[in-house]
């Protein structure tokens, strides 16, 4: 019979609370990435890339070893850096400039939500400049790892996926680097090169396939589009007693409205909607919706610039088409980054539109001369600033509202008063969050760029953390129960985050907070707002 | 000398030396962050940690308890139940603590035989471990739900339109 051995000692308490919970000390390039569930997002189907004619269309997953690019993918890649770099100059600056002074290191709400070093916007942006440095800069050539080089091998293409989707191109880093580096650019950059090999996330190449086929990213067909409408038109005559009549398609009308599709489709969007088909209607504006323009938003952005383009030509062709005299845009927040930087130069000039001017005030958006767009947060302040507009602000006194600036909106074409002048105008309670968290230094919502899927919710909640913390802080000083915003993947993202974060905030467009002020000739006496909710005072009669 | 007066006037440094133990946790590019950056606003996570720690330390010393789940046990579990932890990683931050107290306190302890105290303390703080599961759990279960009611929010307009919404009538 064996000898029995001798039990092992059991650790001592002391030594089993010391959980080294540091991983190992080595350089972050020899570190090599780990695809954690709940950050990334699926890898896309390929009827998703047929769809658009992209490359290398094929089943795939983020986590199978064998990611099924072809032999070339490297000289791929590193071709496709290369005509990057000499059509980008700034591209080129970006990867030259940086001194790693660590300005940027602790802006980004990843950074900050997740403590993952590699979310620090120097250190995403050094995983791409390593490889430049090896193929394309003469000191990397000669001194290898001396001179922060590294080869492009199969794992640092992992890498670059793994967190150039964990930047949702927000350019809160870009605000801070004293050399103005921008973040966003070289995250674009990456996302083209992987386009160039297949590797789209299912839900962003999807949005992009509806897009390009039926005008918008839910893929919604023209009866769908008028019916969603008209379910909203139901509501508003409840409310109201009004009956609106929107046209759709109309040639010859005066103006076209473009909007994000995620307005017509799932709430709270479809209150922003409401309140859109209201004021038009109040103001007798002579305007039409399009089917077929029917989306204001561009995936086509998180994918490529020819992507893009391709996807922004139907607004101005549909302009054309109607007859238009000139666009105005809905409440969205890529949608304006595109139109604002991108669209004169893809698909304008658009010299068979005219200079947008106010039909109602006269007002001339010289801003938008060249676009021909004009934005409706724009457009209504100026309504209400020359008092075109009877407003109740007392219907929302329900609500404590604070104001969360998109980071498009804000960093991206400087619209940050008329949001708020627009809420001043509609409310009686606003409440700002703290300084370092609005206007230009905004915290993102953590789900831009197409990081709005279901299965990286962990993810979009780290990301999200520094702006629900904002949020938080007001609710609990001023008991804030409403968090404002003027973009489409705002209202469809922040909901989730402020159910985990801050339970009792709800989110809305601020064109649902004027409709709700909005008083219209005709109406009757409101019982709810738009939300079919009893209005101040109203409470009693409802029981 | 009682534990609790002597915990009262460590206090200070017990928290110093259980927060930095906590940032630890993370990658240290990161812990220097959190330790360094001040602004509530500019380190969430930090400051959670730190706020949180503070009442929880405070709540453990009161030997009644309110029998409630600490509100600032769930803001720290709640930052750390979305990063990059495996389900004992983000609790265990508490058991730091008696490391911390026996490490600090040692020779006051068997000086004073303090053993009775110490060992009650730690009890309570395994019954915090206990919450801790609890609200981790739910957390967890809140993701989860999110993942899901964001799919039937997108979907919820198209069956309400094709009259495949029924509202269940009372009796």
């Amino acid at each position: 019979m064996a000898k029995p051995t001798k039990p092992t000692k059991p650790p001592k308490p002391e030594e089993l609370v010391k959980i080294d919970y540091n991983p190992p000390e080595k350089p972050w390039m020899e570190v090599p990435v780990e695809f954690k569930p709940g950050t990334f997002c699926y890898g896309t189907r390929p009827k998703y890339l047929e769809e658009v004619g992209f490359p290398n269309p094929r089943e795939w997953s983020p986590l199978d070893e064998d990611w099924k690019l072809p032999a070339d993918w490297k000289d791929t890649v590193l071709d496709g850096l290369g005509e990057r770099l000499k059509k980008n100059r700034a591209f080129h600056l970006f990867m030259d400039i940086c001194v790693r002074c660590g300005a940027c290191a602790d802006k980004c709400h990843f950074f900050i939500g997740s403590g993952d070093p590699k979310n620090m916007p120097v250190l995403r942006a050094e995983l791409m400049r390593s490889v430049y440095r090896k193929y394309f800069s003469t000191g990397g050539k000669l001194f290898g790892s001396l001179a922060g080089a590294r080869e492009l091998t199969f794992d640092v293409f992992k890498e670059w996926w793994y967190y150039f989707y964990q930047c949702t191109e927000c350019r809160r880093c870009s605000v801070f680097c004293p050399y103005g580096i921008d973040t966003a650019e070289i995250t674009m950059m990456a996302r083209e090169l992987f386009n160039l090999l297949g590797c789209n996330t299912d839900w962003i190449a999807g949005p992009v396939a509806n897009c390009y086929r039926k005008g918008n990213h839910l893929g919604l067909e023209p009866h769908t589009i008028t019916s969603n409408i008209e379910f909203m038109l139901d509501d508003i005559e409840e409310i109201t007693g009004i009956k609106i009549e929107p046209t759709f398609n109309r040639k010859g009308a005066e103006i076209l409205f473009v909007t994000p599709s995620g307005d017509l489709f799932g709430d709270p969007g479809t209150y922003t909607c409401m309140g859109y088909l209201m004021l038009f209607h109040e103001l007798g504006l002579d305007y039409t919706w399009s089917t077929y323009a029917s989306e204001g938003g561009n995936f086509g952005f998180f994918t490529s610039m020819e992507m893009a383009k391709r996807l922004n030509y139907k607004i101005y062709a549909e302009a054309k088409r109607l007859g238009v005299k000139w666009i105005l845009g809905g409440e969205c927040g890529h949608m304006w980054r595109v139109v604002h930087q991108y669209m004169d130069t893809w698909n304008g000039p658009a010299d068979f539109l005219e200079e947008p001017v106010s039909p109602i005030t006269g007002t001339k958006f010289e801003n938008a001369k060249t676009t021909k767009m004009v934005h409706i947060a724009e457009f209504t302040a100026d309504l209400i600033k020359h008092g075109k507009l009877k407003l109740d602000p007392s219907r929302n006194d329900h609500l404590k509202v604070t104001y969360h600036d998109s980071c498009n909106t804000s960093r991206g074409m400087g619209i940050l008063e008329e949001p708020r002048y627009i809420i001043n105008n509609s409310c009686n309670h606003f409440h700002e969050m703290p300084e370092d968290t609005i206007r230009e230094k905004t915290f993102c919502c953590g789900s831009g760029t197409g990081l709005n899927a279901g299965e990286n919710m962990e993810l979009r909640m780290r990301g999200g953390l520094p702006r629900a913390n904002a949020v938080k802080h007001v609710r609990d000083k001023h008991g804030v129960n409403m968090l404002a915003n003027i973009c489409a993947i705002d209202r469809a993202t922040l909901s989730a985050l402020m159910q985990y974060w801050v339970p009792d905030v709800e989110v809305s467009g601020i064109h649902e907070l004027l409709g709700n002020a909005l008083v219209m000739k005709g109406e009757k006496e409101r019982e709810t707002d738009l939300r079919l909710e009893p209005l101040p005072g109203k409470e009693e009669e409802d029981v | 000398m009682e534990l609790k007066s002597l915990l009262t006037e460590k206090r200070a440094a017990i928290l110093r030396k259980w927060f930095d133990l906590i940032v630890d946790t993370y990658p240290s590019d990161t812990s220097s962050f959190l330790k360094k950056q001040k602004n509530q606003f500019a380190n969430p996570v930090g400051h959670t940690i730190s706020e949180g720690i503070e009442e929880l330390f405070d709540e453990l010393l009161e030997e009644a308890g309110s029998g409630k789940v600490s509100p600032f046990l769930d803001n720290i579990i709640r930052v750390r139940a979305i990063q990059d932890f495996t389900p004992s990683e983000a609790i265990g931050f508490i058991f730091l603590l008696k490391n911390v107290i026996r490490e600090s306190l040692q020779r006051e302890i068997r000086e004073y035989q303090m053993y009775d105290d110490l060992l009650r303390l730690e009890s309570r703080i395994d019954d915090l471990v206990r919450s801790s599961f609890d609200v981790y759990m739910k957390c967890r279960e809140q993701v989860y739900d999110l993942k899901a009611s964001e799919v039937k929010k997108m979907t919820f307009r198209l069956l309400q339109r094709a009259n495949l919404v029924k509202e269940i009538q009372e009796d």
